[in-house]
């Protein structure tokens, strides 16, 4: 899941960069590139860590379920921006935030467990 | 060939001292179920674990039935990496019984990843079971990934909506309910509007003197609310099971035995067949209760304090309420 997350962000970079082309935007699509980066969140002990994480705009958020229980990553939104497959332990998915806002999120399966992403 | 001494370990992998039959035998608390009784309209629970101890007398009443919970097939970290093999003692229990049990309901977290292959582990262990019909509602580990499709294919057939049902048995009216479904973030188990509507509706026409046993996976009481142990809207459930003198409530989720009495409704919470969770609050979370072997016995004996004083019933209803 979280790699194709990965790989549909690099592919629409790519898309991007090549309408791009020759308009003058090339260059801006690779500075924004330059700037996206990767951030962690951690679920240890039915919690989300941190629980409010921070990232500029572009960033690839993944998540990493250390538990012995399955956990999922949903947002609360409808229609859902993002949604996990269940994560069995040390399972992982990733999401791209390509818009500002603030997403709140949780896990469907131990609803008590809430995170939220702030994309600036 | 010298004859095997009693306690000697024939198969001791990790040098703790344990091999795979003791470590089930340690696990007493793992095969265990509750045999319930009904008798006088008034429903006794028994854990399976004590069962020898408790007289023939009390296991006779005009209904009998076997409640298994959590089985969680698929699991497979330390706090119990044979949750087949502990299934299997559950259902040794059940088969020893000197009085077989009519039915059994199997309250949720059948499997831990809702995998088919789970599934079908579970339904070829059940079938070895001298009871044959096996009622289920599902846990939220049933129903991952595609909303309960599939737990309504193998298990839901005659159910309404998301899968909640009754039935009757020797005058008994069995309520199986469905709380881990459309879960909000931030709350707890749900049973939603249209499953309240049915339950009106189904219970309507009873008579007051109807014994009544629900059964659903997420508590219908607050165990613990900080760790989801409770559901939303289980206070308009019980409003309409006020006018019966015996109700009886079901559950699993949280893989510990409790009771609770309230006025004319006794709550039971199961034990799991696969692992044990901590007491409310006596852990950072409520995952599993891990137990290397060298602490095995500790945590065990700690499980062991939950169970009720007089005869190990879980909890016997006041008469006078029959």
């Amino acid at each position: 899941m979280g790699r194709c997350a990965s790989i549909a962000s690099l592919a629409a970079a790519l898309v991007l960069g090549t309408l791009g082309f020759g308009t003058g935007q090339k260059s801006y699509v690779a500075s924004a590139q330059e700037k996206a980066s990767t951030m962690e969140v951690k679920i240890d002990n039915f919690s989300f860590g941190p629980v409010t994480l921070t990232v500029p705009v572009g960033t690839t958020v993944t998540w990493t379920n250390r538990d012995d229980i399955p956990h999922t990553v949903v947002s609360t939104d409808d229609p859902k921006t993002f949604k996990s497959k269940v994560l069995d332990t040390d399972e992982k998915f990733s999401f791209t935030f390509s818009k500002a806002g603030t997403y709140q999120y949780f896990c469907s399966i131990h609803p008590k467990m809430t995170g939220k992403v702030i994309v600036q | 060939m010298s004859e095997k001494k009693k306690d000697e370990l024939l198969h001791d992998h990790n040098r703790d001292g344990i091999d795979r039959r003791g470590f089930l035998k340690c696990m007493a608390w793992a095969g265990t179920g509750a045999f319930c009784v009904m008798k006088g309209g008034v429903l006794n629970s028994y854990s399976l674990s004590r069962i020898s101890e408790i007289g023939t007398s009390d296991m006779t009443g005009e209904l009998s039935f076997v409640q298994i919970s959590d089985s969680h097939m698929g699991f497979n970290k330390p706090a119990n990496p044979d949750v087949a093999g502990s299934l299997k003692v559950a259902v040794d229990k059940i088969n020893a019984l000197s009085r077989a049990p009519e039915f059994m309901l199997h309250t949720g977290d059948i499997s831990h990843l809702s995998k088919p292959e789970e599934f079908d582990t579970v339904d070829q262990i059940l079938k070895s079971a001298t009871p044959k019909d096996v009622f289920y509602v599902p846990g939220e580990h049933d129903v991952l990934n595609d909303d309960g499709k599939q737990f309504l294919e193998r298990y839901g057939k005659g159910s309404k909506g998301g899968g909640w049902y009754s039935f009757d048995k020797r005058g008994v009216h069995f309520i199986g309910l469905v709380n881990v479904m459309n879960l909000k973030a931030g709350g707890l188990g749900t049973l939603g509007h249209e499953q309240l509507e049915w339950m009106e509706d189904d219970v309507k026409h009873l008579k007051k003197s109807t014994p009544i046993v629900v059964f659903a996976h997420i508590p219908l009481w607050s165990v613990y609310p900080e760790w989801g142990w409770g559901t939303e809207d289980s206070a308009q459930a019980l409003a309409y099971l006020k006018k019966f003198g015996s109700v009886t409530v079901l559950n699993g989720h949280i893989h510990q035995t409790m009771q609770k009495v309230e006025g004319n409704v006794t709550f039971h919470t199961a034990a799991s067949t696969a692992f044990p969770q901590p007491q409310p609050g006596k852990a950072d979370s409520p995952g599993p209760m891990k137990v290397p072997a060298e602490q095995l016995r500790s945590v065990l004996g700690i499980t062991d304090v939950n169970y009720v004083q007089g005869q190990h019933a879980l909890a016997v209803v006041d008469s006078s309420l029959a």
